[in-house]
């Protein structure tokens, strides 16, 4: 029967050149290929990509092909790298960084016949582009939880990037967290303005420790902070991808960022026919989100994390839930009331509690 | 450990691979060469360091590993500048490109490793003395060498007879050639100390700064070294303020955003008011302040023409062939 | 043995020719052997890096667009460097002359018409050709080094665009993401052959200037004035040129040219402004003046061969998987063994055995 499916399929596709019909017609083996923004030995965004890159072959075998380009630049090079990857006959492209935005949209435009795929944008300007991104924000809650009740003075540390949404909400989320555990804890923020830079993660570190933080959580991609925890003798979280080896008793747990399965899923969506422009934001329920193993931390915290957690995925309860009051003491979410994803992704203020004056 | 402390600590962990690496650079813009390779030296260092510390075990054969690698590294630009007198510009900075794409390559097996750790030497009595005696007699070799090699440089430069032909090079290599110098051996001699501390400067950062190798880890440090250079006017003890005080808004930079103006309603006026304007300020505006003040160093040391010829090498950035 | 130079009395015209080739020979070879000992086809590698991008359309116009900063920073760059004049800051420069243009469509999206864009280049020129004031200024009145200096401003320029696109110029509707709002139409660069590809007029720019800066240093009093200014100022002051003038000209015209490259890219390529703008253009197009001999025409050549390395390192990635680091590691061999082989034109090299060199002593 499925033979018979695959024969009309083709004689659909001798007769007619419509992308349409062409879209949903099974395939042998399909070329996927990816984009980063860093190189794969940054040990943290790009290397989970190519880590999620890997995962595929592995699950997929000879059904798929891969490539790579890593260190493609954000600006008038990235439209040339993903238009060589559609010309080189890629059927479908993962375009790994929000600065690829534009540029995948405007060949998606050109090719379509190819499938892409957008990390963490926003516009979707043909049938053939997809966007993708993690609700990390999620894990953030959970470590907020442990941090809370490891805390001795009530004070963490966290290293962020950039003042982007992403990065916002996970502050955000971190400091509900804590808060449902201890009403009067305090976050504390310093913003690294680098994605990856070892040394400089490690002095705001050094900096949040020294003005009195003893927990320490980041939205930085190195492993240098864990060093310095550990250095310190203090506790800390991983970021991206399970730093336990960098902080064998210093490491909580680690949001990791899990993009095999998603890789795989749409991967197999387009061998099957099945594939659909999509606006996924998945988090532990779809697996993009995975909590690295609760260590050096008593059971009853490791007991009140795995409580979180199972509430998270089975889908009974979201971090960003009312009530919760805006950083300015104005009412944003009121009592049982969910926050918009819309408002989510635009994420510009921070809620009660976080000790820092958000950069505009 | 006190706070003020605690932030002395770290000025001091973030300042010490910019001094290495920028008093190597010194030594050879002494001798009149021009080397913008620092950055490609350095990343070779940092590999070269983590990697030697992994098969040996040993971190302190890791740092001279690191050492030799900026060294030998640096050759391929001495070779280049100095014998086939190739514009010094163009060279390093094609160094820099070789240097981070060889690094890369040759890190690969090293990503997720976690490195080994060059650790403290402290110093029994001495490191007990109240405020300094951490700071000063518990740090890692690096620190205890990058502080020797300021004050061996200075009195190399300006106490040695060698040192005067160093310098005697730099200022005119067509004087020092007809006095029978080696003009040739004597820039070789300078560029591969200049390689082989920006190599140990790397090293500081892959075991001791944060002992781990990640691709692109200096990040920019390299040129900040060069900037230093400068900023010193090519004076040695000169360096070692600017690296500190560059270290220095480094960190406080980040200790503004942590701190808390709630906190401080204690303090008198003034300073609070400095504060809240410190905090309010875009951290890009702060960042940027290192290399104003280079500037401003620049024009103050060069408006004073008598200055100028004293301190700047004059040949800098000039190849040198004898007339034969 | 050692290697002994010499300066030749006249530059060698056969080496003039002959380098290229040497050059290009010997990074084969020493390319082959890299590319062995990755456990790749040395054939099938040099074929992606240096064939490959050349043999589809669309790609020819990605080398122009790659090409086209390049070749504008160079050719600027080149007349600096022959009056003497160091500049290495042109990646500020390009850096400025992009927000000054920008300022036009960003602050004031809503005048659309046919004078917006030229007004933009005209901007943009001004705003790097300022930036670049500032180290002549400082060069010619308090006698700074303008190496420094102009590389000190340059990490400056790029802390103020970050600033700029993540504060006040960030596009309102952008989720908070870095960069200004996407251009409307009056102020992109139209293609040139839209239907084969995205290459748009700035190349042609880039041409334009490379001839007239070649035309005025080959056929102008003051090409003549830049050369002996660059060679021997004292008998340029003899000759009644003036050494200060000289800067500012060179400074204001590479910065010109800089800032214009960066509103090329801004307005053609990548159609807004953010922090990511340059891929270090202001560094790599000194390497290119070296490439090209101090000379536009060679600017032209030697901007191509960079940008086609780019690309090639691209191919060899897709189709052979050799990672970008081995591109970078075969780029800058290529640019070493470039440089090298200049030498031989206005140097004599000899290879000296000692017992030859004791001989010579005595």
């Amino acid at each position: 029967m499925k033979k018979m499916l695959g024969i009309i399929a083709a004689f659909a596709i001798a007769l007619s050149a419509s992308p349409a019909l062409s879209a949903s017609h099974t395939m042998e083996k399909v070329k996927a290929c990816f984009i980063y923004v860093g190189p794969i030995g940054d040990f943290g965004y790009s290397y989970q990509h190519d880590q999620g890159r890997l995962h595929l072959e592995e699950a997929l075998g000879d059904k798929v092909e891969t490539a790579y380009l890593e260190s493609v630049p954000e600006g008038a090079d990235a439209e040339r790298a993903i238009e060589r990857f559609a010309r080189s006959g890629c059927n479908i492209i993962f375009t790994t960084s929000f600065g690829y935005m534009d540029a995948t949209n405007k060949v998606a435009g050109k090719f379509p016949d190819v499938k892409f795929e957008h990390a963490t944008g926003y516009k979707r300007e043909h049938p053939n582009v997809s966007t993708y991104n993690s609700k990390f924000y999620e894990g953030r809650y959970i470590q907020g939880q442990i941090a809370a009740k490891m805390s001795k003075v009530g004070v963490a540390g966290y290293i962020a990037s950039f003042p982007i949404p992403e990065v916002v909400m996970g502050i955000n989320s971190f400091v509900l967290g804590a808060q449902s555990v201890n009403p009067d804890f305090k976050l504390k923020v310093v913003w690294a303005n680098t994605w990856i830079d070892p040394g400089k993660e490690a002095d705001a570190a050094k900096a949040l420790i020294d003005q009195g933080a003893d927990i320490i959580t980041q939205h930085t991609d190195s492993t240098a902070p864990m060093q310095v925890a550990t250095e310190r003798g203090i506790k800390a979280f991983g970021q991206a991808s399970d730093m336990i080896r960098f902080g064998p008793q210093t490491q909580l747990t680690a949001v990791v960022d899990d993009w095999g399965p998603y890789y795989v899923k749409r991967v197999s969506a387009l061998l099957d026919g099945t594939w659909e422009q999509v606006d996924v934001w998945g988090g532990m329920k779809e697996g993009h989100v995975v909590m690295a193993p609760y260590t050096n931390m008593p059971d009853d915290v490791k007991a009140l994390a795995e409580e979180t957690e199972a509430k998270i995925k089975s889908g009974a309860f979201d971090p960003f839930t009312g009530p919760v009051k805006k950083q300015d003491g104005s009412d944003w979410l009121a009592e049982g009331e969910v926050a918009d994803p819309g408002v989510l992704l635009g994420m510009n203020f921070y809620v009660a509690g976080v000790d820092d004056q958000l950069p505009q | 450990m006190g706070m003020f402390e605690a932030i002395l600590l770290t000025v001091f962990a973030a300042a010490t691979p910019l001094l290495l690496a920028a008093i190597g650079e010194l030594v050879t813009e002494r001798s009149g060469v021009l080397n913008l390779g620092v950055e490609g030296m350095m990343i070779m260092g940092a590999v070269a360091g983590f990697a030697f510390a992994q098969i040996t075990g040993n971190p302190y054969l890791g740092a001279l590993g690191g050492m030799v690698a900026g060294a030998l590294f640096s050759l391929l630009f001495a070779f280049l500048a100095i014998t086939l007198v190739t514009n010094q510009v163009a060279t390093g900075l094609a160094l820099t490109i070789l240097g981070l794409g060889l690094s890369g390559l040759w890190g690969e097996a090293f990503i997720g490793v976690p490195g080994v750790k060059l650790t403290p030497i402290v110093i029994p009595l001495l490191s007990d003395i109240p405020l300094i005696g951490r700071l000063f007699f518990a740090q890692d070799i690096l620190f205890y060498v990058s502080i020797a090699l300021v004050f061996a440089v200075s009195w190399f430069l300006f106490k040695t007879k060698a040192g005067l032909i160093l310098r005697s090079v730099g200022d005119s290599h067509g004087s020092a050639h007809a006095l029978g110098i080696n003009v040739a051996r004597v820039r070789y001699l300078a560029v591969m100390f200049g390689g082989a501390c920006a190599g140990l400067g790397g090293a500081h950062l892959s075991l001791v700064y944060t002992t781990q190798w990640i691709e692109n880890m200096t990040a920019g440090r390299g040129w900040i070294a060069l900037a230093l250079v400068v900023f010193a006017s090519w004076r040695p003890l000169r360096i070692l303020l600017g690296a500190y005080l560059f270290g220095a808004i480094t960190i406080l930079q980040l200790h503004i955003q942590a701190l808390n103006l709630s906190d401080l309603e204690f303090l008198p006026a003034p300073i609070y008011g400095l504060m809240s304007v410190l905090k309010s300020i875009p951290s890009q505006f702060l960042s940027s302040l290192p290399y104003l003040a280079t500037i401003v160093v620049l024009v103050l040391i060069s408006r004073n023409r008598r200055l100028t010829l004293i301190n700047t090498p004059a040949m800098l950035g000039q190849g040198f062939v004898p007339d034969r | 043995m050692r290697i002994e130079v010499s300066r030749r009395q006249m530059p060698s015209r056969a080496f003039a020719y002959l380098s290229p080739a040497i050059a290009l020979a010997l990074t084969m070879v020493l390319g082959a052997v890299v590319f062995m000992a990755l456990g790749k086809s040395p054939t099938a590698a040099l074929y992606s890096y240096f064939i490959e991008p050349l043999t589809e359309t669309w790609s020819l116009h990605e080398l122009l667009i790659k090409a086209t900063p390049l070749i504008l920073i160079s050719v600027g760059l080149s007349v600096c460097y022959l009056s003497n004049n160091w500049n290495i800051g042109a990646e500020g420069q390009y850096l400025m002359g992009a927000v000054a243009g920008s300022a036009i469509p960003v602050l004031m999206p809503e005048f659309q018409s046919f004078i917006t864009l030229p007004l933009m280049l005209l901007l943009a020129m001004a705003g790097g050709a300022a930036y670049a004031a500032i180290p002549a200024f400082l060069k010619t009145r308090f006698n700074t080094n303008e190496i420094l200096t102009s590389l000190m401003l340059v990490y400056v320029a790029q802390l103020f665009v970050d600033w700029l696109v993540r504060g006040p110029w960030r596009n309102p509707q952008g989720f908070s993401f870095p960069g200004t709002i996407t251009f409307n139409d009056y102020a992109l660069l139209p293609e040139i052959f839209p239907a084969s590809g995205r290459a748009n007029f700035g190349i042609l720019f880039a041409l334009v200037a490379a001839l007239l800066v070649w035309l005025m240093l080959r056929k102008t009093m003051k090409g003549f004035e830049i050369r002996v200014l660059g060679q021997n100022p004292r008998a340029g002051r003899f000759a009644g040129f003036s050494a200060a003038k000289m800067t500012f000209f060179a400074f204001l015209l590479s910065g010109a040219l800089a800032g214009l490259a960066g509103i090329i890219e801004v307005a053609g390529a990548v159609q807004h402004l953010n922090e990511k703008l340059s891929a270090g253009y202001g560094f790599a197009a000194i390497i290119v003046v070296f490439l090209g001999r101090l000379n536009p025409a060679g600017a032209v050549v030697a901007g191509l061969v960079l940008a086609l390395t780019y690309l090639g390192g691209e191919a060899a990635q897709i189709s052979l998987q050799i990672s970008d680091k081995s591109a970078r590691v075969f780029q800058g061999m290529l640019l070493f063994l470039v440089l090298a082989s200049d030498t031989l034109i206005h140097y004599r090299i000899r290879f000296v055995t000692s017992g030859a060199a004791a001989q010579e002593a005595n």
